[in-house]
């Protein structure tokens, strides 16, 4: 058996701790990332949930905005949540800095409030479903935003009232929901299988 | 019981907001600051628990037309506190839509036998706490995430050191027990048996533990955090300090590199003195706010 591929978790931030285990589950070794140096250690990124102003600030400070960026033109990212916000080429409500590495526009907090955070069952396309396996995909979201649109390069492969929850860019993906937080850990064995 | 698609939407937002800064504010433009330095959330209240030690008075919910206004100021979550036990001004605070309550000892309790049942409601709650028995009485009535009581308004982080310390002591001693000796567990801290059997097996509580109450400088922050904490509430510590922009910077790096002494440094750089500490055994009993809750 090969050894397991080495994923940094940015852990700037946010629910990076549950990405960690589900990373383990799915057989590779997470790395807690907090400076730009150890990125070279890594066959790839998840930028967990969590506050994105805040970790944004962080980036800022720590001067490591452009090296993710160039991180992310070699290697692949799996962006959850606050992740997906950091990534996109458009941020709305209220306009903010992004890294512009995914060609998406995102909606902050698109369904509200956390009053309006819920737990639903996704049915993914056919192409998620025969790379990683039959059944639902349970999504929790909290806070979640919206992507609003999807740039030519996107793959849309779920989508929740009309709007992708789960795009596939190049060798990145993008999630509006958080599967660190369910036991199904589909979407990072798809991650795992793009390093 | 424990996990039920609510509770785990409720842990889902604490869970978010771990290695974070929760800072106090008690108008929309300090709760501008606070999103500026980094804070991941805001908790809304009359006044600083510094002010409310020394004002005196009975302190309550904040005036509903304060949270709103902060509501719309900012994209973080909002947090607001109620009085122990006023399901009332929790009823409220759900109806006006804050993202978490915080059942806090910091207000004057309207209740002095009952905390609020807090399962019944779809929005989540933070209860303070300082030993695993009142953590766990609290997460049984629904808190989906636990701080620390501390001192409040104290800026002394004693307290707040003894309560993360006896926590995270008192849920090691559980792991080495055996089955037969949880039930015992269970009486002796008061707490239900079903998470006095969680914490044996997990050894941490089965919701996020936060640390609150004299946090004040970047070095308190990740002492507590090293201690076991997974995010800090900062009430009086920065908008009493003499540069309340450069404090809440500087706490918000210390919680992300709270293992890294350079970063630490870095952090305190260029802080003056923080805001002024009261000695915890000089506050006459009937002061303190920690000792209120049941």
């Amino acid at each position: 058996m090969a050894a397991p591929k080495t994923v940094g978790v940015l852990a700037l931030q946010g629910d990076f701790e549950a990405h960690g285990r589900a990373l383990s589950q799915a057989g590779a070794r997470p790395v807690y990332v907090r400076t730009a140096d150890q990125l070279r250690e890594i066959d790839g990124l998840v930028l967990p949930g969590g506050e994105s102003t805040t970790m944004l600030k962080l980036l800022n400070i720590e001067n490591m905005k452009e090296p993710l960026a160039e991180f992310a033109r070699e290697k692949p990212v799996l962006a959850t949540c606050a992740g997906v916000i950091l990534m996109a080429r458009e941020v709305s409500h209220p306009v903010q800095e992004c890294l512009g590495i995914l060609d998406l526009a995102v909606e902050r907090n698109g369904y509200g409030r956390q009053i309006d955070s819920r737990i639903v069952e996704l049915d993914p396309s056919e192409d998620f479903l025969s790379r990683t396996g039959a059944g639902k995909l349970e999504a929790v979201f909290i806070r979640a935003p919206v992507i609003q649109n999807v740039g030519p390069k996107g793959r849309v492969l779920a989508s929740y009232l009309g709007r992708p929850v789960l795009v596939e860019q190049d060798q990145h993906l993008a999630v509006t929901f958080h599967p660190e937080l369910t036991s199904d850990n589909r979407v990072h064995q798809l991650f795992l299988k793009k390093l | 019981m424990l996990f039920d698609e609510q509770f785990r939407l409720k842990v889902g937002l604490a869970e978010m907001l771990k290695g974070g800064v929760i800072m106090d504010v008690v108008n929309a433009e300090q709760a501008l600051i606070a999103e500026k330095a980094g804070a991941t959330a805001v908790m809304a209240l009359e006044r600083v628990p510094s002010d409310i030690r020394k004002d005196g008075g009975v302190a309550r919910m904040s005036p509903v037309g304060m949270i709103r206004e902060i509501m719309q100021t900012v994209s973080i979550p909002v947090m607001a506190k109620a009085r122990i036990g006023h399901f009332m001004e929790a009823r409220i605070l759900e109806e006006l839509g804050v993202d978490y309550i915080d059942e806090s000892e910091v207000l004057t309790p309207a209740d002095e036998e009952h905390h609020i049942a807090k399962k019944d409601f779809k929005v989540p709650f933070v209860c303070g706490a300082r030993n695993l028995g009142e953590a766990l009485r609290r997460i049984a009535e629904g808190a989906a995430m636990i701080r620390t009581k501390g001192e409040a308004g104290s800026g002394n982080i004693v307290e707040a050191v003894r309560h993360i310390r006896t926590i995270v002591k008192e849920m090691k001693q559980l792991t080495v027990l055996g089955k037969e000796e949880l039930v015992h567990e269970s009486k002796k801290h008061g707490a239900p048996l079903d998470l006095i059997e969680y914490c044996a097996e997990h050894g941490k509580l089965p919701v996020p533990n936060f640390s609150a109450g004299g946090i004040t400088t970047p070095a308190d922050a990740a002492l507590v955090m090293q201690l076991g904490a997974e995010a800090v509430f900062v009430g009086s510590g920065i908008f009493k300090s003499p540069q309340p922009e450069q404090f809440a910077k500087a706490i918000v790096k210390a919680a992300t590199y709270y293992n890294d002494p350079v970063k630490i440094l870095e952090a305190s750089e260029s802080l003056g003195i923080g805001m002024p500490g009261l000695e915890i055994s000089r506050l006459p009993e009937a002061e303190l706010m920690q000792t209120r809750g049941w």
